[in-house]
């Protein structure tokens, strides 16, 4: 069944017909064309498509699209500010901690609303908050470096 | 070159450089200075000889200082995270003196780049470096020139820095390399006359450089094969069988018209849906009802072992000397034993994707892709195609590993955007990558050792089933031995194939654990010992330099202290790991805590890039040691995501310290795979001087090692 639903999408105010079987993954791949949003393996294993729902890390491939009516969806493209990189895509430009970049996005965007929720985590925190998402090439202590970093960057605040 | 092709070299030999096909691409080509080589001058450089006696056409490579002064690589590898794109444009900034952001790397584009084998079996830093260093060389040379002419001086007044040739003695004349090319077309083959700088005079190579690609990556911008979107493109989803070797008995689409939109296609035994929306082109398979012959079972994960061992009946001796009577004689403890090891997966991140458009006769593809001429040669092939109406564009991968050298899935995609004369896109779900994988060889080793009194070996007996003969030959001083592979065509019952290094992980985890027992069994420091059976000298110094980097003291096993040592040899490179493990005596759970890993790389160029691929390859390596299994039951793969395939994670990976070897006058070797060999047999041995539990089969679960404490 079709349906109108408004939400926020990226800080912009957006309407979009939707179905009630479609997920939140795929509407932005392809309605909204925003493709940093990686599928990996469409089970929410991999954390390849974590996107921000009210600046909470969400499996977009599990959480159907109409979910969003009235909240707040952040995506990785979502996270700069008038260009300038997030404090936590910077940490990870800094700390090279990527390599082949697939799972990136969805390690970003994880790891923004992991500081939102807790701004000055133990690296234990940080390890537990990241253990769902995986990376194939091996740079977990890297973005740990990385996450890290941005924390002390962002000195509390939440970078949103 | 073809995937088959490869394999067959990937199990054994990698350590030639692959040449070359012939293309007429200076027609084409704009102005400036172009410098092209082939990966076959390799041999030249060595041998120094001064001209190289071949057509000039025939080449892989080129690079191009063009008439802006900007610097073009042209090159048919492809970027796949292990950091060539960063490294490659780091050797051509040292060898010209610019900097790297004046450098563009078109690679993998099977029209703007000649004719590549494929980017695979570690092979770009070693084959290809060197190369283009050298036509660097020459590429400066011309300027030099040139600039010799525009400012009246003679040729060795002149130096070259940021972009501009300068006479030395008087900085203030000086000329731009873009005013140097301006208006002309200067083709010239390598020769090998002009010498690259001498490592002495490095800036760049051997500085650690951050790879150039990271910002489109973080920002999300950087595509990949599934993030094209063409107009009018449609998601494909294909009917597959439920196990490996099925035949289509009948098919039933009469549910299709539910899914409303959805176009059915079948051409024999492929079936394929599309859809303009993914999702929807999902449920329209579903209503798809098609029923398959599946073939009678002749093995699972469980009894693979065994039929391995019986129909592996191929064998070949491929390194024998001494006399192995002589070896049982003189031994005074004598060990035999055998070690299994099941199938892994690539498991990249990204599954294989193409997104393909077929028009006027013309193929256009972005494809998930480790041999874009490769992947245009088969589907050229199997689709009735000219080469040249093929096209393969420049895209990034989402991990390769070895496993997208495999390309099922864009003949898939070449397939159907001919049958459905439609643009398509066909992203396998993870279940397909799972199924159509083409897996690291489940393996037998039977392994036979023999020290004397004074702790020197005397005997090597190695059999290899299924996992070949790479890095096999024997770095240890063992007077008698004998190494032998066994294999079968078709054996196993799904494909398998090249894997970050694969066999040698699995036969590097049987030697390591055998020469292990063996030191046990002395009763010597399991470091102390490879050291006195050593015979080669490279081997000798990297185990010294992961002994003294991990702060080794003398022991003998098991200590009780959970440390493990591991030697390897594998394109080129040395490696010497030491880990640290924590084993929970009661649930059997193995936490790594600390590994060293030892390289001799001979040059390094990039010191972040090399040590970013040591880091990488020491975390997958604990997938595969620790809990990477596939589960099957023949040719029906029953594992089918990551909630059954453990891949390493954040809290598996302990603190991982990569140290080089530094030796900058040697030619540099492979960087992707060697670090990741000694992984498995590190961590077994590492887990035996914890708790004296001998895991004999990979991976080393809790419940293998509960089992092997109780015996």
């Amino acid at each position: 069944m079709k349906k109108t639903i408004q939400f926020t999408f990226n800080n912009k105010p957006t309407e979009l017909e939707v179905e009630d079987n479609q997920t939140l993954l795929w509407v932005i791949r392809t309605a909204l064309n925003m493709t940093g949003t990686k599928f990996g393996c469409g089970f929410g294993h991999c954390g390849s498509c974590t996107v921000l729902v009210d600046n909470e890390p969400t499996r977009s491939c599990l959480t159907m699209a109409d979910y969003v009516e009235g909240k707040n969806v952040v995506t990785i493209e979502g996270l700069a500010m008038n260009g300038q990189l997030h404090p936590v895509q910077k940490a990870f430009v800094d700390h090279d901690a990527l390599q082949c970049g697939f799972c990136t996005p969805g390690m970003i965007v994880n790891a923004v609303g992991l500081l939102y929720r807790n701004p000055e985590p133990t690296r234990q925190e940080i390890i537990e908050g990241m253990h769902e998402n995986l990376c194939r090439c091996g740079s977990y202590g890297r973005i740990l470096d990385a996450i890290e970093a941005a924390a002390k960057e962002m000195k509390g605040g939440r970078g949103l | 070159m073809k995937a088959d092709e490869i394999t067959k070299l990937y199990f054994r030999n990698v350590d030639k450089p692959i040449s070359v096909d012939r293309r007429d691409f200076l027609k084409k080509l704009g102005g400036g200075i172009i410098i092209i080589f082939a990966l076959g001058d390799m041999e030249i450089l060595n041998a120094c000889k001064p001209k190289i006696e071949k057509d000039g056409e025939d080449f892989n490579a080129y690079l191009r200082i063009k008439e802006d002064g900007r610097i073009d690589c042209y090159t048919g590898k492809i970027e796949m995270g292990q950091g060539v794109i960063t490294s490659l444009a780091q050797v051509l900034a040292e060898e010209l003196d610019v900097s790297m952001d004046q450098i563009d790397m078109v690679m993998g584009d099977t029209e703007l780049c000649p004719y590549d084998a494929g980017t695979w079996g570690s092979m770009t830093t070693r084959f290809f470096d060197p190369l283009l260093r050298a036509a660097a060389a020459e590429a400066r040379m011309v300027l030099i020139e040139l600039a010799a002419k525009e400012l009246g001086v003679k040729k060795d007044q002149l130096q070259t820095s940021e972009g501009k040739v300068f006479v030395a003695d008087d900085p203030q004349k000086e000329v731009g390399y873009a005013t140097l090319t301006e208006g002309k077309k200067i083709v010239r083959k390598l020769s090998g006359e002009v010498k690259p700088k001498d490592p002495s005079e490095f800036k760049l190579i051997g500085t650690p450089v951050h790879s150039i690609d990271l910002e489109a990556k973080v920002r999300g911008e950087a595509k990949y094969s599934g993030d094209i979107r063409l107009p009018g493109m449609k998601y494909a989803r294909i009917k597959r069988p439920p196990a490996h070797g099925s035949k289509l008995v009948k098919m039933d689409g009469s549910a299709l018209n539910e899914v409303e939109g959805a176009q059915l296609f079948q051409e024999e035994d492929f079936i394929f849906v599309l859809h303009e929306d993914p999702e929807k082109a999902g449920q329209a398979l579903a209503k798809v009802k098609a029923e398959w012959e599946v073939p009678e079972s002749k093995a699972n994960d469980q009894t693979i072992f065994e039929y391995i061992k019986q129909n592996a009946t191929d064998s070949e001796v491929f390194e024998e000397g001494g006399s192995l009577e002589t070896g049982r004689e003189q031994a005074e403890v004598l060990v035999e034993q055998e070690y299994y090891d099941g199938y892994k997966a690539h498991a990249t991140i990204e599954t294989h994707t193409a997104t393909a458009e077929f028009k006027e006769g013309k193929l256009t593809m972005w494809a998930s892709s480790q041999t874009p001429f490769g992947t245009r040669q088969e589907i050229s092939e199997t689709l009735n195609l000219p080469l040249e109406n093929v096209h393969l564009k420049q895209i990034f991968l989402g991990g390769g590993f070895g496993g997208k050298i495999y390309n099922q899935q864009a003949v898939e995609a070449a397939r159907i955007a001919i049958l459905s004369k439609q643009p398509v896109q066909l992203i396998w779900t993870r279940s397909e990558e799972f199924m159509y994988d083409m897996f690291r060889p489940a393996a037998v080793m039977k392994a036979v050792s023999g020290v004397d009194s004074n702790g020197k070996m005397t005997l090597w007996e190695f059999d290899v089933y299924c996992a070949g003969s790479r890095g096999c030959n024997l770095f240890y001083e063992i007077p008698n031995h004998r190494s032998r592979t066994f294999d079968k065509a078709d054996l196993h019952p799904f494909g398998t194939g090249a894997w970050r290094a694969p066999g040698n992980n699995t036969t590097t985890f049987a030697r390591e654990s055998q020469i292990d027992i063996t030191a046990h069994q002395a009763g010597i420091d399991p470091v102390e010992f490879r050291l006195n059976n050593m015979k080669e000298p490279r081997m000798k110094r990297t185990l010294e330099l992961a002994a003294k980097t991990f702060g080794w003291e003398p022991g003998v096993t098991p200590s009780g202290r959970g440390l493990g040592v591991a030697l390897g040899f594998d394109a080129g490179v040395y490696v010497a790991i030491i880990a640290q493990v924590k084993v929970d005596k009661s649930t059997g759970k193995v936490q790594p805590v600390r590994i060293v890993c030892a390289q001799d790389m001979g040059q390094v160029v990039n010191p972040h890039g090399a040590t970013e691929q040591a880091e990488g390859g020491v975390t997958m390596g604990l997938g595969y040691a620790l809990s990477e299994d596939i589960e099957f039951d023949w040719g029906k793969v029953n594992t089918t995501n990551f909630d059954t395939y453990e891949i390493t994670r954040f809290a598996v990976t302990p603190k991982i310290e990569s140290v080089f070897i530094d030796d900058m006058t040697a030619k540099p070797e492979g960087g992707g795979e060697p670090s990741i060999i000694c992984v498995g047999g590190a961590i077994a041995n590492a887990v035996f001087d914890a708790c004296g539990a001998r895991v004999l089969q990979m991976p080393i679960t809790p419940e293998r090692v509960l089992a092997a404490m109780s015996t």
